[in-house]
């Protein structure tokens, strides 16, 4: 028997406080009013800020704890920043679109708070265990906030429908961590690393580790995982697809991140395929299959696919330069994200939501400034410069190249340009399109204003800043490889 | 070297203007006409801006002037900002601050729904022209050089003609598909590199394996933007279906870009695979000016005839930069200007009539020399230049491309001088069809003359054209020194045996 040692809880202090102030707001919803919707968000929002600042304060320290399962470094600080924001972003979006909607349940902020402490414990996990614990956190919340809606029958199969691919995706996930664990005998991410420097590439080690990243590969939602993704997004309430695409996505794609340079460093050379075949089928995909779609959210549900196939990129060069590619891309990814949510839970017709493409006919003369703002987070998007995406190819592509992945490359210059027809034909819609008859309205709501300001400001002038950006990416890059 | 930004200033003016615009608020006729004064004022400020620069630029050497260079991603990535001009890109930086308020003046009428966004776009479109002339690092220069797409989508959908979602999709998609592999290149050279400056690079001894594959690389995204044959198909659909000042930017600046990429980047860069690829380019730019020039001969539609002419006009263009000899170069050079300011009044030409017919079909006119005399004379000028008569701007690049291709090949040469003739049959047969004959048709009768607007409009274009041909030193001494380097330097990089890396 080991004597009992107090672990150092220094370097989780930022999840400890969200998971106490997680469970005192859900104390606190329980015990005010149900109705009171908008306290609990508010108070979620604080709580999530609060959390920001603490991930801020222990930003650049290294360390490790809870013996050795949990580490916080540069990198998890930048991908819990993003997260922790892309949350409570999250939640502002939400605000008048619940009210509408009628979901106004003090559960959602609750949920999104331990969703987003899933989230932290995923990135800062150094242990397949501690992995597993924070991506199922995170996972639970989601498939109830999916079905959040629940009097609707596409909210709830959204949420059952995440539910079972979820939990088989887990399966694989645990199925692959067995493996892993059998021929390595650790769990921890650095002995796995030194044992596979040893042993090199068998054939169980290999399975276990496609295995497990094709469990990863369906949070990220990469081809030919990414089956749930469309559904959930369109059925899902418009506010917790925004979180989806936000938060989730950027926790995810961390974590393989994560787990392909740590644990698996040593047989760069045997997953570099399997992330190069993901990432191509998912830009290929997302390029192609959106082309059909007349859904927005099943748009954007497509977009986030090939998105995540060109962060994928950044990963297959697996060097500095597309670990930094990485989190550029998922930072201006995120923020897109968040302008382009914005717009869509702006918009109303009537009584209800704007969710098909040919709504927007016309939008460029009954509102103008909106239609302005989503051109220019379609062209961002699309990867046009002078806007923000671009940056965010540019730095993936540059990973490729240096890595001489002159395939990856190609194809992911080519995809782009065919996403572009998609994303030009919003634009095309909106100006072009002669109106509908029903007019569309824009939700005067300040946060999403405010929001969508930051986010349209960010696209547009991220040519002239991108600073610092890039040397906070750099020094996360960095702190990953060492 | 100077520390006062000016070439910064001269390229971002236009957003000041924007800015301005963006806020104008108020009833749709005072939004109209201040977005109108706004944009002109800027426009022309910019000219002037741009002119005073011109006054301060030493015409004697070859060296890049007025260099700015501002560290764009420090520590992390060695791009920078970095601008400059030398002789070659003064005078395309020239040409678009040049026709960017005459295309706002030409639209001065005939845009009358959504002016403010129609003027943004165009100013965003100037910001873009000039900065990526004036660009001297490729990954800015990248930028610039897409950015033109957003605008330019824009104008072409929003106030085209009927067709104008095929066409615009068609010009977005076309041109983004050839530019992207224009970044993979860029990439491509920085990852061996570990610099996108353009003066550095050309520096640079690239393996010629790499060339060749760079060298297509760049071709695809400039012989999209020329447009060589066989990538212009989306040129006479984007023409037609453009407003007039969208064909005017489109024939004046845009076209240019796909030269000057040829120029700037194309040649110094990859010298050895210019070399070994010249052949590929004569056949191609051979067929376009004899397969085009054919084509527009049979053109019903007065801007597709143009605009095929345009494809032939360009194809010299392409002959002379790769003839790779002095007169060659300078041909190109001068009839990239030339045909800047003559396509593009051309196609002012053929918006006057339009505004007042709103036709582009040539059968529905004719005779329009007794009632528009002024039109007749001005239209004549643009004509007889495109056809290249002595004495007009037309002329001397033509007669220099010809000489230049002369050294190399004579038949290339012999091909391409039919294109002369072929070019003579089908502007003059267009002049004919629409300002001789019988003044029939009452319609057409009615037609008014030149407006204020409109003489003040062709006035310096005609100016130009004539003191072009009949005294192109002034044009030629300035952009000599640079284009001489181009040409030694790219005949002592074949001169020393390849490097082994």
């Amino acid at each position: 028997m080991m004597p009992f040692n107090s672990p150092d809880l220094g370097p989780a202090f930022p999840e400890i406080s969200l998971a106490i102030l997680a469970i005192l707001l859900l104390m606190f919803g329980v015990a005010r009013n149900k109705e009171d919707y908008h306290s609990v968000a508010n108070l979620g929002i604080f709580a999530l800020i609060a959390v920001f600042a603490m991930v801020c304060k222990f930003c650049d320290e290294s360390s490790a704890t809870f013996g050795n399962m949990f580490v916080a470094d540069a990198f998890g600080s930048f991908m819990k920043l993003l997260v922790v924001s892309g949350s409570a972003v999250s939640i502002m979006l939400a605000s008048k679109y619940v009210e509408r909607e009628r979901v106004m349940r003090f559960e959602y902020p609750v949920l999104i708070l331990f969703a987003t402490l899933g989230m932290m414990l995923m990135i800062s996990a150094n242990d397949l265990i501690a992995l597993y614990m924070g991506l199922e956190l995170q996972s639970l919340c989601l498939y109830v906030l999916a079905s959040i809606q629940r009097d609707t029958i596409r909210s709830t199969e959204a949420g059952l429908k995440y539910f079972v691919l979820g939990a088989l995706s887990s399966g694989m996930l645990l199925y692959g961590a067995s493996l892993v664990y059998g021929f390595t005998g650790a769990t921890n991410f650095e002995a796995i690393a030194t044992s596979l420097a040893a042993q090199g590439a068998g054939v169980g080690i290999v399975t276990g580790m496609v295995l497990l990243l094709a469990g990863l590969a369906f949070k990220i939602s990469a081809v030919p995982f990414h089956m749930w993704t469309p559904d959930v997004y369109e059925g899902a309430p418009t506010s917790v697809t925004a979180f989806f695409a936000i938060a989730p996505k950027i926790a995810a794609l961390a974590l393989i991140t994560r787990v392909a340079m740590g644990p698996f460093g040593p047989l760069v050379e045997e997953w570099r395929q399997v992330i190069a075949a993901l990432s191509m089928a998912s830009m290929a995909l997302g390029a192609v299959a959106a082309i059909g779609q007349t859904n927005i959210k099943r748009l954007l549900a497509y977009s986030s696919i090939g998105h995540m196939g060109y962060a994928l990129v950044g990963l297959a060069a697996a060097n500095a330069a597309g670990i930094r590619a990485i989190m550029v891309y998922a930072t201006l990814y995120m923020v897109m994200s968040i302008g382009t949510f914005a717009i869509v839970l702006m918009m109303k017709q009537k009584d209800r939501m704007v969710e098909q493409i040919s709504d927007l006919a016309g939008l460029g003369q009954r509102q103008p400034m909106l239609a302005l703002a989503m051109t220019i987070m379609m062209f961002s998007m699309a990867g046009i410069p002078p806007l923000a995406g671009f940056f965010g190819k540019l730095f993936i592509f540059q990973a490729a190249v240096n890595a001489q992945l002159y395939v990856l490359a190609v194809v992911g210059v080519l995809t782009s340009v065919i996403a572009a027809y998609y994303y030009i034909r919003i634009i095309k819609v909106m100006y072009f399109d002669p109106a509908g008859d029903e007019a569309i309205d824009a939700a005067k709501d300040g946060r999403l204003n405010f929001l969508l300001a930051v986010s349209t400001a960010v696209a547009l002038l991220f040519i002239a800043f991108p600073g610092p950006l890039l040397t906070s990416a750099e020094a996360a890059a960095q702190a990953l490889l060492k | 070297m100077m520390t006062f930004p000016i070439l910064s200033l001269i390229t971002f003016l236009p957003l000041v203007g924007v800015l301005f615009i963006f806020f104008v608020r108020g009833d749709d006729e005072t939004v109209a006409r201040n977005a109108r004064n706004t944009a002109l004022l800027t426009s022309v400020f910019t000219f002037a801006l741009s002119l005073y620069m011109y006054a301060g630029f030493d015409k004697a050497t070859a060296d890049f002037q007025f260099v700015e260079l501002i560290p764009w991603m420090p520590e992390v990535v060695n791009i920078n900002y970095k601008m400059g001009v030398d002789g070659i890109s003064i005078f395309f930086v020239l040409l678009s601050t040049f026709l960017t308020p005459i295309c706002i003046l030409a639209s001065w009428e005939s845009i009358e729904h959504r002016v403010k966004e129609y003027m943004i776009a165009f100013l965003l479109l100037e910001t873009m022209m000039v900065g990526m002339f004036c660009a001297l690092d490729m990954m800015l220069f990248y930028v610039f050089f897409e950015g033109v797409l957003i605008p330019m989508f824009v104008i072409i959908g929003v106030w085209g003609g009927k067709r104008r979602v095929y066409a615009s999709f068609k010009f977005f998609l076309y041109t983004l598909l050839g530019s992207v592999l224009l970044l993979l290149a860029i990439l491509a050279l920085y990852g061996k590199y570990g610099t996108t400056d353009i003066p550095t690079l050309a520096g640079v001894d690239v393996p010629f394996e790499m060339q060749k594959w760079l060298w297509l690389a760049f071709m695809a995204s400039f012989a999209v933007k020329v447009p060589m044959w066989p990538f212009h198909t989306w040129l006479p659909d984007a023409h037609v279906e453009a407003p007039t000042a969208g064909s005017v930017i489109l024939a004046g600046v845009l076209l240019k870009m796909g030269g000057y990429g040829f120029l700037r980047l194309s040649l110094p860069i990859l010298p050895e695979a210019s070399l070994f690829f010249a052949p590929l380019i004569f056949s191609l730019s051979v067929v376009a000016v004899i397969y085009t020039s054919l084509v527009a001969l049979a053109q019903e539609d007065m801007k597709k005839l143009i605009a095929y002419s345009s494809v032939a006009h360009m194809g010299f263009v392409t002959i002379g930069i790769f003839t790779l000899t002095q007169q060659g170069l300078d041909g190109a050079m001068f009839q990239m200007l030339s045909h800047g300011i003559v396509s593009a009044a051309l196609f002012l030409c053929v918006g006057v009539v339009y505004d007042r017919l709103h036709t582009r079909d040539i059968d529905r006119y004719g005779g329009l020399v007794k009632n528009m005399p002024n039109y007749a004379a001005a239209f004549m000028v643009f004509a007889l230049a495109s056809v290249g008569l002595p004495g007009t701007s037309g002329f001397i690049g033509e007669f220099l491309v010809l000489a230049g291709s002369y050294q190399v090949s004579t038949t290339v040469t012999a091909l391409a001088a039919t294109g002369v003739v072929l070019g003579a049959a089908y502007t003059l047969l267009l002049y004919k069809r629409v300002v001789f004959g019988e003044l029939v048709k009452p319609d057409v009768r009615a037609m008014k003359d030149l407006s204020f607007r409109e003489v003040m409009i062709f006035a310096p274009m005609v100016i130009l054209v004539l003191w072009m041909g009949i005294y192109p030193s002034s044009f030629t001494k300035p952009m000599a020194p640079s284009l001489e380097k181009v040409i030694t330097d790219f005949k002592a990089d074949i001169a020393q045996p390849e490097a082994k890396p």
